[in-house]
């Protein structure tokens, strides 16, 4: 578009080419499609060396096998995306899962059902969410150290509630949502589909989204137009713990037992999975879809040096090096 | 300080307003009041009390005593928020814009339109999109596109960013704290031009200036404040720049 036309006058002749989206030519030559696009980019890539390196990579088998494998961290990095947005980060949300995990498995193994087992664990995390929001907002405590808190506290509570000891959960229920599949994927993958679409739908078509992104962009001047930034921001933590608790119920689901354990590479591969999906960590600019396709990405890292029989001692190396490569590449496109 | 006597086409009048913080005195028993439709400036020099008194007016501070009366009625807010719903906009001097947001999502930022289905309420882009293009069309504000950052934009495309969302939002009354202060020489005439613009447009406008020449070119009225009192107020068509320097600086 040239300046002419970009006067507002005439805007009547620009009006039905603005209503599209860009071009896709137009598309390609912006830095900024590249640096929010670098995980699908590096996910292509990924498919393509692998593809090469290791036929069996690309058999339907191993795909379906890869989604599965994916659907945990694509449902934690959503929620983790929600807070990064708002310039926070959810440190506590492994942490949160193994809680949800231990609660899910005591509630069921004290008989009171598989359901109301899931559903205490996912009001469980979600509590923690709204607890670390309302701590950061009400205390003007930063981010980092809130979380840092919880992560330790709810270890600690979920280490006391289970004694040390994993608990066997063997719902019929699980092991369905687990091994089950409609059409071409398991339901976990499901699962994921549904929260990566409802969440996509609400960053950007909603008046939520659009404040979610005020406020981690400038929320004083967010606060200025009265917008209520403080409860975007618990509202955000507490959607960090609900996929929390989601990706619990999952957990326990694939591996049949609530194990007092936190996954740390969970927590980690959440962030670089954001950051790998061009979301900035000062807050302000988000997708949903950047950091699914980046939480695909890891584990197609994952799953393909484990085909080509690469010792697993050197993947946290390589995602290590793949997430620093990622942001460096958006820094200098930027 | 004899005023001009309250009538209905007075937007905004207050009437004794002081305003002290601690020991320290803002101001002391101000009268000031705005035309509907007009371009109304407050000068004075840095200490006069000018930014309080309309931080007064926009409800961010709550005045000791006297009393404000907008739009015909007792002004009823204690916070912006309150004075924002009344139809008072102020045009903060940072803007208040986000610059990771488009310009479209700025100028609807908190007032979004949406379209209800059921029990949820999605955003209605498009038609979001065809206001804010309107929007700026009427105050003939030019943008490389309404689906820009602003980030991208320069200082003078922000500021009148920041104008329009006030403008458009239907607002009785916008209040411009130093709109052209952080402004080259090309930008600021373009502000300008758009303040004009307002102007012709009936839009009541309550400006703060340091730029005496710039507010007898843009005002109707101007007020001035001294030492925390109001001073004098002048029609702009009939006062000269050496005027106002005297009346600011008490030399009259």
């Amino acid at each position: 578009m040239t300046k002419s036309t970009e006067n507002a006058p005439a805007a009547h002749s620009a009006g039905a080419m603005e209503e599209s989206r860009p071009s896709l030519s137009a598309l390609l030559l912006d830095p900024s499609f590249w640096a929010d696009w670098a995980s699908v980019v590096g996910l292509v890539g990924l498919v393509i060396i692998f593809g090469i390196a290791q036929p069996v990579f690309l058999s339907v088998a191993n795909l379906q096998a890869l989604l599965l494998a994916s659907a945990i961290l694509v449902v934690l990095s959503i929620g983790q995306t929600f807070v990064v947005a708002t310039s926070g980060i959810d440190l506590s949300m492994a942490a949160a899962v193994m809680l949800g995990a231990i609660i899910l498995g005591l509630v069921n193994a004290a008989g009171y059902g598989i359901f109301l087992a899931c559903v205490l664990a996912l009001l469980a995390t979600s509590a923690i969410g709204f607890l670390n929001g309302f701590i950061i907002t009400v205390g003007k405590i930063p981010d980092f150290v809130v979380t840092l808190g919880t992560l330790s506290a709810i270890t600690g509570l979920g280490l006391i509630l289970s004694g040390g000891e994993p608990t066997m959960v063997g719902s019929t229920f699980l092991l369905k949502l687990a091994s089950g599949s409609f059409g071409p994927f398991g339901y976990p993958v499901w699962v994921a589909i549904a929260a990566v679409m409802i969440a996509h739908v609400v960053l950007y078509h909603t008046r939520f989204g659009v404040h979610l992104l005020a406020t981690g962009g400038q929320a004083e001047s967010a606060g200025a137009l009265g917008i209520r930034t403080g409860r975007v921001k618990i509202a955000a933590y507490t959607l960090s713990g609900l996929c929390a608790g989601i990706a619990a119920i999952l957990l326990v689901a694939r591996i049949g037992s609530a194990e007092p354990l936190i996954n740390t590479s969970l927590l980690l591969n959440s962030v670089a999975a954001v950051v790998l999906g061009g979301v900035s960590l000062f807050g302000g600019r988000a997708s949903i879809l950047g950091p699914a396709i980046g939480a695909l990405m890891l584990t197609a890292l994952v799953n393909g040096l484990t085909l080509l029989s690469v010792s697993a001692f050197y993947q946290p190396l390589a995602v290590g090096a793949i997430v620093v490569l990622a942001a460096l590449i958006m820094r200098y496109q930027k | 300080m004899s005023a001009v006597a309250p009538s209905s086409d007075t937007i905004i009048a207050c009437q004794g307003l002081s305003k002290h913080f601690g020991g320290v005195r803002a101001f002391t028993d101000v009268a000031f009041q705005a035309r509907r439709g007009e371009v109304t400036a407050v000068i004075g020099d840095n200490g006069a009390g000018k930014s309080t008194l309309i931080r007064c007016l926009v409800g961010v501070h709550v005045p000791d005593a006297g009393s404000i009366v907008f739009d015909g009625r007792e002004h009823p807010f204690s916070n912006p928020d309150g004075a924002r719903k009344a139809g008072i906009e102020t045009v903060h001097q940072n803007l208040a814009l986000i610059d990771e947001l488009t310009v479209a999502q700025n100028l609807f930022l908190n007032r979004e339109i949406v379209r209800r289905i059921g029990l949820f309420a999605f955003l209605d882009r498009r038609a979001m999109k065809r206001e804010a293009r309107s929007m700026l069309s009427r105050l003939s504000i030019n943008v490389p596109s309404i689906n820009q950052r602003v980030r991208r934009l320069s200082g003078g495309q922000r500021q009148a960013i920041s104008i329009c969302r006030a403008v458009g939002s239907g607002a009785k009354l916008v209040v411009m704290d130093e709109p052209t202060a952080a402004l080259g020489v090309q930008e600021t005439a373009n502000v300008e031009a758009l303040i004009r613009r307002l102007r012709e447009q009936s839009v009541s406008v309550i400006l703060v200036s340091h730029n005496f020449d710039q507010v007898r070119r843009l005002s109707d009225q101007i007020w001035v404040m001294r030492a925390g009192k109001m001073a004098a107020t002048v029609r702009s068509a009939e006062t000269s720049g050496n005027e106002l320097v005297a009346l600011v600086t008490g030399a009259a």
